[in-house]
């Protein structure tokens, strides 16, 4: 068994498992840091992005004017914004034969590996993962199509060039495989793979193993899975969280009696409590209104907002905010509040007795419907017209390279009255803010992760106990900026196999057995035999029959009767075709009981000798040689009579 | 020989009252706790005492699945958990978990409020009930205990209607409860994979119609309606206040719209609201187009239909009103009915099936007085029609269904049985498989023939594959757990040494040829005479037979006499013996 780690994002990971006769991709999440590296994509024309100067190294010997910009120090790509795929060589992807996909966040890559590499299998996923995937891949393609850039920088990506370039642009790895966004098309057409599965619903594949996808606690259907045969089970880990948000509890109980678990997807702010990140999300953002400025929540547009939205709701008249409009920009902004409603299946108790009422399981039903909340698909159109200050915008996207809040950026940087709140984990929020540099507005950075922090993993570990436990490398040890921090790093017993991207490791797992099924007639005819207390012994002849990786062992089958030939019989010269194996045996034979049954059948001259290993019975009368050994007995004789001697 | 037991309590060879107890590997699962909208008596509820006879509900059933929320599938189940007495686990889908109080609360308060009867279940034992209730997700596979796993499969029929698919070890039984195969206007169709269950119990409501298109269907409503609304009349459509009524709303909201009409559209009291925001929020169940577009139009968001008030059943002029209850038994669609009876202008729609008893069913088969409570007869002048829109499968629907799923045996419910008899014969006679029909109370039982699984050893099963030949002789040590181990292996773990047991046996044989010559003719003539068997020459003077070893040497007295050493081990007795008794008899001479 062998797993094969296709991406270096410890929470956006693409991992393949080779087990039994499968080939099982385990998410396939989209590195998207990378656009950090891009200037930002202003839906309306920015004098001050146009007017950056362009890049030339300082002997003058490398232009590149056109491609890089400068700001506050920091160079940056002019260029459509361009995305880190999973690992493409390290083996045919065209071999894969299924998908498995935990969470809406981790899927972002795959029209990049169902499209254009021969990939024929099928992908697994919840329907709220399906259903959100594709809004945010719809938002993703309508943030870059709308503003399209003429030009496509590439030769920076140059080796010798990219050396001589500052940083990190000079340290980004694989710069040449960063591709561009898919389009809607291929989008469909990757959706189009997708198999729907229900938590606990068991899918066998090919027969030869079973998956089954197990709630994870973290997002609207974000799941765990397990990935089993009858004798060897792995559990796959990924963005997991035991905190009390909207979706249904994280199912633990099913990860027990792992061989191998793959655990990925933890919290990336492990010094963050969300609570109390949650509690200065909201006091910045009343501070910030009060003094008459504006607030605006870089975020993707599902998740963390459902309880962000909740949690203003609670907050809004205690903080006498009641009059403030909150917009909520994005081109998926009316579905994803609207999709949100109808999962009830997959929300945690609290929301599904609501739906019994019959009520939205979400308040921001009624936010909406008081006029409190306003939704717009851009800032064009209807958002122009209505838009009030001071307010609230939550929209994306939460790396501040593209979509609508690009615009925002733009518009409110310069005020110090403004506040911007970070509240998504996953981009530094100082590189997020690079090329809006010098900058008047307030930042207030607090990360929302849900996600299982170390110690929460390794409680969860203590009592799931599996036997070993891979992880991506950066849970082995404390993080850089912190490394004093011990507890900020995987300790376990055997100590956890690191990966990083571009590792292949061979999973520490034999497989002893496999399972058949006896035939029941099959399992009638067999004779067992109490050898020693409790433990009884069969011998099972039977014919193998594999099909589908299901084994079943089935009687000999009987010859066909001999058609009767009208010829002479020759019954003599038909072969005895009748293979039916005689019962094997076992155990040394007992001289004693042995003569006395030999004297039983008549058998009365006999003569002993002791040899080395046993002894040498000369049956005088019948010509007749048995050599008695301990593990073995020969006859030699002239004819066939005394062969009938049993054991 | 395991057997599996299923025991109608209700719906065998009837509709109504749907209760139906299965025992497969020694669990006990009660499918459906219905009540018969026929009956005011004892007969209402399923006959409980064929279990609390022997002792309590709750000792000898596992577990209680309810299919989907209509009474005649779980209008009797706060009576089984709280009058009979059941603790154990209740599953149905969200849906129904969320819908079915509500319509046993309406039931309950049309019985005991409008009726006057006691003992009754109440409200709060309505609320004790449901709290028993574990919801399931379709397809997920729920483990009730160790060894009992259920899962649920879309059914269509109404919304949150499940089939389940019930297994004890390799022993399992599908439930359809009702569905329909076809989908409709908010609906899909039922869905079930090659499942291949011991026993399918079926539905069979609709055994004998094989239902023209939905489309003629819907035009054929859409005709009489318009019609009747033209000359002046009111239409009166009895419906259950979810399901079959948002159906023909969708449909007749289509209808207005695309025809400019302005007769009013009303739909009686209280549920409407309530019950469209139970198909908004469990918009996954329903069909794909809805699902699809839910986002930019909300099909349950009706702008020509309105809330019904009693006194607009007097108002003059035309309109339509979607009232319940379907059958015409009692409540609203009853009042209006009584009211509209007398003029051949209006018009009733019974969209769905009406069990025996009820006034639906009297007016169906064409009664034209009607004896009410008291005395006072009414005499029915208006209009009736019947349109089949109840989401049952037909027959067609019903084969196609075992075709999805290959079952062993059928079992047929929920239907007449007459009816039942006739898709009996036709479907022992197109699947060949054994189909039963049991009454109330009378036992099914189907002998199950499960295989027995076993832990192989790996290294045994690649030999084995990669040989492609028959299996030598694998042991299985009775452990707790069975495993199947090379015979080699067995022995050794069992501290055994393995016995060989070698028979040599001297032929002799006149042969006027040299050793080797012999040899060769030997090889020949058991070439000819052993077909399909490994002969082999081997270069070291010897023939091999499978595993039987042949040598050739000269009697030391005469050379043309040849001895023949035929060795074999007590596995190859049968083919030892009968070479030596082949080769006793000599070569034939024609060999060279």
């Amino acid at each position: 068994m062998k797993l094969y780690c296709l991406s270096g994002h410890p929470t956006l990971p693409c991992n393949v498992l080779k087990f039994k006769s499968t080939t099982i991709m385990l998410d396939c999440g989209l590195d998207t840091t990378s656009v950090l590296n891009f200037l930002p994509l202003p839906l309306v024309h920015s004098s001050r992005l146009s007017k950056l100067p362009g890049w030339v190294s300082k002997d003058g010997t490398v232009n590149l004017e056109k491609e890089l910009k400068e700001c506050a120090g920091r160079v940056f790509v002019d260029s459509q914004p361009e995305f880190c795929l999973p690992e493409r060589e390290l083996l045919d992807l065209s071999t894969i034969d299924v998908i498995l996909i935990s969470n809406y966040h981790c899927m972002m890559a795959l029209p990049y590996i169902t499209e254009h590499t021969g990939f024929t299998g099928t992908v697994y996923a919840t329907e709220p993962t399906l259903q959100i995937g594709r809004l945010l891949m719809e938002e993703l393609v309508n943030f870059m199509e709308r503003v399209p850039k003429a030009q496509s920088a590439t030769c920076w990506k140059n080796k010798e060039i990219q050396r001589m370039l500052p940083g990190p642009l000079k340290d980004a790895v694989d710069v040449w495989t960063w591709k561009r966004s898919y389009s809607m098309q291929e989008v469909n057409s990757a959706l189009s793979k997708v198999q729907l599965v229900g938590y606990s619903q068991k899918v066998e594949l090919f027969g030869a193993v079973q998956i089954s996808p197990l709630s994870s606690g973290y997002s609207l259907g974000s799941s765990n899975w397990i990935i089993q045969s009858h004798h060897e089970k792995v559990s796959y880990v990924s963005g997991s969280s035991l905190l009390t948000t909207h979706p249904q509890p994280m199912d633990q109980s099913s990860l027990k009696n792992s061989d191998v678990l793959i655990l990925t997807g933890l919290t990336q702010m492990p010094t963050a409590n969300p609570d109390g990140m949650l509690g200065e999300f909201c006091s910045n953002l009343a501070m910030t209104i009060r003094a008459g400025g504006n607030v605006l929540v870089p975020c993707y547009s599902s998740g963390v907002i459902y309880d962000l939205l909740e949690c203003l709701y609670q907050f809004i008249e205690s903080a006498s905010l009641g009059t403030t409009p909150f917009y909520f920009i994005s081109p998926v902004a009316n579905s994803s509040l609207e999709f949100s409603q109808i999962f009830a299946e997959w929300l945690c108790h609290n929301k599904q007795t609501k739906v019994y009422l019959p009520e939205p399981p979400f308040p921001h039903a009624e936010l909406i419907q008081t006029n409190k909340l306003k939704h717009y698909p851009s800032i064009h159109g209807d958002f122009s017209s209505e838009f009030r200050q001071p307010c609230v915008v939550f929209t994306g996207h939460p790396s501040l390279r593209f979509g609508d809040v690009v615009h925002f950026m733009e518009l409110w940087g310069k005020s110090s009255l403004n506040t911007i709140i970070f509240t998504e984990p996953d981009f530094s929020y100082l590189d997020a803010l690079a090329p809006y540099q010098p900058l008047a507005m307030k930042c207030v950075y607090c990360p929302i992760d849900t996600r299982l922090n170390f110690h929460q993993v390794s409680k969860l570990l203590k009592e799931v106990q599996p036997l070993h436990v891979v992880c991506p490398e950066q849970y082995t040890q404390p993080p850089l900026t912190q490394a004093h921090r011990s507890d900020l790093m995987l300790e376990l017993q055997p100590p956890p196999m690191p990966y990083r991207r571009c590792s292949v490791l061979n999973l520490p797992f034999r497989r002893r057995y496999e399972r058949v099924y006896i035939l029941p007639e099959l399992a009638n005819s067999l004779v067992p035999s109490e050898i020693k207390p409790g433990i009884s012994v069969a011998t099972v002849s039977a014919v193998l029959h594999s099909k589908d990786n299901k084994h079943t062992l089935q009687s000999v089958p009987k010859p066909p009767p001999v058609p009767p030939s009208k010829k002479r019989k020759r019954v003599i010269e038909e072969p005895p075709v009748v293979l039916a194996p005689k019962p094997l045996l076992s155990g040394a034979v007992p001289l004693e009981a042995f003569l006395a049954t030999l004297q039983k059948h008549g058998i009365t001259e006999v003569k002993v000798e002791e040899t080395a290993d046993g002894h040498i019975l000369h049956l005088q009368a019948e010509d007749t040689l048995i050599q008695l050994e301990e593990d073995g007995t020969h006859i030699v004789c002239d004819n066939n009579e005394p062969l009938r001697k049993g054991v | 020989m395991p057997e599996i037991k299923v025991t109608p309590l209700g719906a065998g060879q009837d509709v109504g009252r749907s209760c139906i107890l299965v025992s497969i590997g020694g669990k006990n699962i009660m499918l459906d706790c219905g009540m018969h909208m026929g009956y005011n008596d004892d007969r209402r509820f399923p006959d409980f005492s064929y279990i609390t006879q022997n002792g309590r509900l709750t000792d000898f059933l596992d577990c209680l699945i309810i299919s989907h929320f209509h009474l005649d599938h779980c209008g009797a189940l706060p009576y089984m958990s709280e009058m009979v007495g059941y603790d154990g686990p209740i599953y149905m889908t969200h849906p129904t978990k969320a819908i079915c109080p509500i319509l046993l609360e309406d039931f309950r308060k049309i019985t005991v409020d409008k009726k006057g009867e006691t003992n009754f279940f109440t409200s709060q034992m309505i609320k004790d009930c449901m709290k028993k209730v574990i919801p399931l997700n379709l397809h997920q596979t729920v483990q009730v205990d160790d060894e009992l796993e259920i899962k649920a499969y879309y059914a269509g029929h109404v919304l949150g209607a499940a089939m389940v698919h019930i297994k004890v070890g390799s022993e399992s039984v599908v439930y359809t409860g009702d569905y329909n195969m076809t989908p409709d206007r908010h609906l899909g169709a039922a869905w079930i994979d090659k499942c291949r269950p011991d026993i399918l119990i079926s539905e069979s409501t609709y055994a004998t119609t094989i239902r023209d298109s939905k489309r003629c269907r819907e035009r054929d409503f859409l005709k009489k309606v318009h019609e009747s609304i033209e000359r002046g009349g009111k239409v009166l459509i009895p419906v259950f206040a979810l399901g079959r009524a948002q159906e023909l709303c969708i449909l007749l909201e289509t209808f207005w719209e695309r025809m400019n009409l302005k007769a009013p559209i009303y739909f009686s009291t209280g549920l409407t609201e309530k019950a469209n925001h139970y198909y908004k929020l469990f918009i996954t169940w329903t069909n794909q187009k809805i699902r699809k577009t839910f986002v930019q139009r909300n099909m349950f968001e009706f702008k020509h239909i309105k809330a019904f008030d009693r006194s607009y059943a007097d108002n003059p002029g035309p309109m339509v009103v979607f009232a319940t209850p379907g059958m015409l038994h009692a409540g609203q669609s009853l009042q209006i009915f009584k009211k509209w009876a007398g003029n051949e202008k209006n018009m009733v729609i019974m969209p769905g099936y009406c069990v025996q008893g009820t006034i639906g069913h009297k007016i169906l088969n064409g009664q034209r007085k009607l004896e009410m409570e008291g005395r006072a007869t009414l005499d029915v002048k208006l209009q009736v029609e019947y349109m089949s829109f109840s989401a049952h499968a037909d027959a067609k629907g019903i084969m196609q269904l075992i075709r999805m799923a290959e079952p062993r045996n059928m079992v047929l419910v929920h239907g007449e049985a007459v009816k039942m008899e006739f898709l009996k014969g036709k479907i022992e006679q197109e699947f060949s498989i054994d189909c039963y029909m049991p009454a109330n109370g009378e036992t099914v039982t189907v002998t199950t023939n499960p295989s027995v699984p076993v832990d192989i050893s790996l290294n045994l099963l690649k030999r084995e594959m990669a040989l492609g030949g028959p299996l030598p002789d694998p042991k299985k040590p009775h452990d707790q757990i069975l495993k199947l181990v090379s015979s080699e292996q067995a022995l050794k773990e069992l501290g055994l040494n393995e016995h060989q047991l070698r028979f040599t046996c001297r032929v002799q044989l006149q042969d006027p040829h040299s050793d080797p010559d012999t040899l060769h003719r030997i090889y020949t003539h058991l070439k000819s005479v052993l077909k399909g068997y490994t002969i082999q020459h081997l270069p070291d003077g010897t023939v091999m037979v499978e595993s039987i070893v042949i040598k050739v040497s000269s009697s030391a007295e005469d050379p043309n006499t040849k001895v023949l050493l035929l060795s074999w081990s007590y596995q190859d007795e049968d083919l030892g013996s009968f070479l030596s008794t082949l080769l006793k008899k000599g070569l034939p001479s024609g060999l060279c």
